[in-house]
């Protein structure tokens, strides 16, 4: 434990721990959340909008659902959307900007004209643009977001290339008549995949909340499944005055990005300092 | 010479992302979504209906001879009707448009006012409070969620300290009772062209709360990129010089040094830019700001596409011509860049 | 008459492995009107020196002298008074101590309205005038230029000018010439020689170049670790060395050794500047050492106006 908290420093460890909770708690959610039927979806209309109570720890929603039944439910969403998108887009960009860069030539310029014009888009609009095109669903919107997303990965893996192309031990490697497939796959991916690994770990926040900005938007999860960013936006017609329908998600999609984004940062420094 | 090769390569790279990103919004918006005759025709449409709609549409020609037609289209302003409202799309981001830039402009100004001069004095104390403080902030900017941000600036400013307006562009004892003369949209201009400063203070301060809420992340990052870069420029060594001149401490931190940041500077105006342009949909709808955010959320809510790829269009390529905009200002402000 | 007095100076900076020793005991006196050649390897404490006399020891330094005056000043208190008003440095490398972004104009313009109150046309007139003065031709047109637009030799020239316009009557010159091409570097150097004489001004040149000290110095100071080791009439210096280092360095310039044969060069390293020195510090590599030298801290030898510190060297060789 204390090894721990020496390589990721105090607050990359209290983030690992925040983030670890919060994922057990979308894995364990039908055993953890108070009311498991509310969480997904059941309404009660006896309790509708109750404030925060000893019953309702953090209120109940216009249904006169559970608020933390649905947060820990909505963990599930925002955790997946989060993951999912930053392995998309990786599983699309590292492979492109690996061959682009080893190739160099054509396909090279091809790769950078493309993802010129997909970087022209400021980021969320292109992802709404698709997620409408392919209608509502998390599914959905998360290959919206990944479509967005994996350029950067595929210039930034394109750049390690250019680098550790012509590193010596690649040249040497090439000159000694090993294949070119062997070179790339044994010696250039792993020494690419790790500054993308750590980029992508810095990503998953941003990721969760676009993927919650498109939720807001309508263009998420379909109901009755719960998700922050659209219980954020079912309690904003019971804004301010019932605050807590909103304030709930709104906390949680927080607290994870910021997890995620501190604990990216954490590593990165680790890695930066690992390297000669 | 070199600057006349390095802007004609800029402008003909611009030109080409622009072709890229409409043929883009074109496969996205005509050929993805399952059937726009039936989304055209209207609710429960009858088979003819639909068979109109593909013929009015023009559905059935070939894609390429499609794209063509879509690209001119839009490149003579031509961007169609709501399949909603009817209306023309045209007429509907002109009054659209303005508003959106307005808000975008002015939180792109904030985030300047507030990234910039943090940033220089954080480099100049490095470990001060306001450098900590600073720091703090722009890691709690980076995770907040726009459209909760939003919310809580609404709860604290509005509802509880009553300082400024909850929502909307104007009050509506003015734009109601004595609207504004549509002039260039731009609603502070507009007010100071009729010489209404009343008018002029009210648009100010309904634009504050959704302009903070989109300055706030930029402005972490001005703050950041700002800092480091001056770090590195006051170890210097004309920077060394210039003290070693008897230059004083505000001359040298201003007037030698901050020139040298210009570069991350307007990489920070480009980044606020577009962070404004993509939250105003979240914004607009937060603060009911009738702009083009506003148009495409309630276009995405009724899959009304034609608004949605005019939209999507017209954003982008402003922000395309920011991004040109920008670059050829670097090489003018810094003589350098050109020989490069 | 002594313009700058100092003995004893010692500037100790602190860093991560212990405190560094990066000027340990100088003394250091310098005439009005005279160009005091201060010589020395990179790491000898030549520029920590200039920069302490401008009040520029980096951050958390510090800086100690039984005697530190510039004209009857203090300078352990004014130094930040004088900076620029009586000091001015000509710095190393000129591409670097121009300010890329701003044109030249405005770089004079800035240091002439930092001390003088002129309004902006007599400024500009100043500007073009000491500008002329440093020799560069066309001096009106060069204030809307750019320094990457200039020359080396005439970015030198800029800095000189920059250095006059505070009308400091004392330029620390630190290596001025070492970025220049030798025929650029001579012309600065015989430029600065004709301003001494014609402005009055005391030149303290920083450098590692025998062939500068002989081009253009009065008087010269050794430093070897951070410790002044000879000083005198550089003509002394040069022809009739009594330290066995200043002897050394002579020795090792490359016209030094008869055509064909090897360059003398000085083995062994200086003594790191975080370990106290036992005897003198150049007794590890000194050819004539006695074992006296490693022990015993070497006596102060007075001859005129040319004095060392060596157990070894009692007179002239």
């Amino acid at each position: 434990m204390s090894g721990l908290v020496r390589r990721l420093g105090f607050g990359g460890t209290l983030c690992l721990a925040l983030i670890v909770t919060f994922a057990l708690l979308a894995l364990f959610a039908p055993w953890l959340a108070p009311y498991p039927d509310q969480g997904m979806g059941t309404p009660n209309v006896i309790a509708k909008l109750k404030p925060p109570s000893a019953t309702f720890w953090l209120g109940t929603d216009h249904l006169g659902r559970d608020g933390l039944s649905r947060v820990i439910f909505g963990a599930r969403v925002s955790m997946s959307a989060g993951l999912l998108i930053v392995a998309f887009s990786l599983l699309i960009g590292l492979p492109v900007g690996l061959l682009a860069g080893y190739f160099g030539g054509w396909a090279d310029e091809a790769l950078m004209r493309v993802t010129d014009v997909f970087l022209a888009f400021p980021a969320l609009l292109l992802a709404v643009l698709l997620a409408a095109a392919l209608g509502p669903g998390l599914l959905n919107s998360i290959v919206a977001v990944a479509v967005t997303w994996w350029p950067w990965y595929a210039r930034m893996a394109r750049a390690e290339v250019l680098v550790l192309r012509g590193q010596p031990y690649v040249e040497a490697a090439s000159v000694m008549g090993v294949s070119q497939g062997r070179i790339v796959i044994r010696h250039i991916l792993p020494a690419a995949a790790r500054p993308l690994l750590v980029q992508a770990a810095l990503d998953v926040g941003p990721a969760l909340l676009t993927a919650s900005s498109l939720s807001f938007l309508g263009l998420g999860v379909l109901p009755p499944t719960a998700d922050w960013g659209k219980m954020v936006d079912e309690g904003r017609k019971f804004f301010p005055d019932r605050w807590w329908v909103s304030a709930a998600p709104g906390i949680a999609i927080f607290l994870l990005a910021l997890a995620f984004s501190v604990l990216g940062d954490a590593l990165r420094d680790r890695e930066g300092g690992k390297r000669p | 010479m070199d600057l006349v090769r390095y802007t004609l390569r800029r402008v003909l790279l611009s030109a080409f992302v622009v072709v890229g990103v409409t043929f883009l919004v074109f496969v996205v918006a005509q050929v993805v979504p399952s059937d726009p005759a039936a989304l055209y025709a209207g609710p429960r449409p009858t088979a003819e209906q639909i068979a109109k709609a593909r013929v009015t549409l023009d559905l059935d020609a070939p894609l390429p001879q499609r794209f063509v037609r879509f690209a001119t289209a839009m490149g003579t302003g031509d961007f169609g009707v709501s399949y909603k409202s009817r209306r023309l799309i045209s007429q509907d981001l002109a009054v659209y448009l303005p508003a959106t830039l307005e808000l975008a402009i002015f939180s792109t100004l904030l985030a300047l006012l507030l990234g910039i001069p943090t940033g220089v004095i954080a480099a100049a104390r490095r470990g001060s409070w306001l450098d900590r403080l600073g720091s703090l902030g722009s890691i709690l900017s980076v995770a907040m969620p726009t459209f909760f941000f939003a919310m809580l600036l609404q709860l604290i400013f509005s509802q509880w300290l009553g300082l400024l307006p909850l929502s909307g562009r104007l009050s509506q004892q003015i734009s109601i009772a004595d609207p504004l003369p549509f002039v260039t949209g731009f609603n502070l201009i507009d007010a100071l062209m009729a010489a209404r400063p009343a008018v002029f203070l009210d648009a100010l301060s309904h634009l504050i709360l959704p302009a903070l809420t989109l300055a706030a992340y930029p402005a972490g990052i001005a703050m950041r990129l700002t800092r480091s870069a001056m770090i590195e420029i006051l170890a210097r060594r004309h920077i060394v010089a210039a003290r070693a001149l008897g230059l004083s401490a505000p001359r040298i931190l201003f007037g030698h040094a901050l020139p040298n940041a210009v570069g991350p500077a307007l990489t920070v105006i480009g980044l606020s830019f577009a962070y404004a342009l993509t939250g105003a949909v979240l914004v607009e709808i937060i603060f009911a700001w009738p702009g083009l955010g506003r148009y495409v959320s309630e276009a995405i809510l009724s899959k009304d596409f034609p608004v949605i790829a005019a939209a999507t269009l017209v954003v982008t390529l402003c922000y395309v011509v920011m991004n040109l905009v920008i670059d050829l200002t670097q090489t003018l402000v810094d003589p350098r860049v050109a020989l490069t | 008459m002594t313009l700058l007095d100092i003995q004893g100076l010692s500037v100790t900076i602190p860093s991560p492995a212990g405190p560094v020793q990066a000027v340990r005991r100088i003394d250091l006196n310098i005439a009005k009107g005279e160009i005091h050649g201060l010589i020395g390897e990179s790491g000898c404490g030549k520029t920590m020196t200039g920069m302490a006399l401008l009040g520029l020891a980096p951050a958390g330094a510090q800086v100690a002298a039984r005697v530190f005056q510039f004209d009857g000043i203090d300078l352990a208190k004014s130094a930040d008074a004088l900076r620029g008003r009586r000091i001015a440095l000509i710095s190393q490398d000129p591409a670097a101590a121009l300010n890329p972004v701003l044109t030249i104009g405005r770089q004079m313009d800035d240091v002439l309205r930092t001390h003088t109150l002129q309004p902006k046309a007599d400024r500009t007139a100043a500007a073009v005038a000491l500008l002329a003065a440093t020799g560069l031709p066309d001096a009106a047109k060069l204030l809307k230029r750019y320094p990457h637009q200039l020359s080396g030799g005439m970015q030198q020239r800029v800095v000189i000018a920059q250095a006059l316009a505070t009308g400091a009557d004392f330029l620390i010159a630190d290596e001025p010439t070492t970025a220049l091409d030798v025929t650029v570097g001579a012309q600065v150097l015989a430029l600065l020689r004709q301003l001494v004489a014609d402005r009055g001004l005391t030149v303290l040149m920083i450098t590692h170049d025998m062939d500068v000290v002989a081009a253009v110095c009065d008087r010269a100071t050794v430093l070897y670790a951070g410790l002044s080791v000879e000083t005198g009439p550089a003509s002394a210096i040069l022809t009739r060395p009594r330290h066995p280092y200043t002897a050394a360095l002579l020795a090792a310039l490359p016209d030094a050794a008869p055509h064909g044969q090897r360059l003398a060069a000085i083995d062994g390293q200086v003594p790191a500047s975080t370990k106290p020195i036992s005897g003198c510090a150049f007794s590890p590599r000194c050819p004539a050492a006695m074992t006296l030298c490693h022990t015993v801290p070497p006596p102060a030898r007075v001859r005129g106006d040319h004095r060392w510190a060596c157990h070894v060297a009692e007179d002239a060789p």
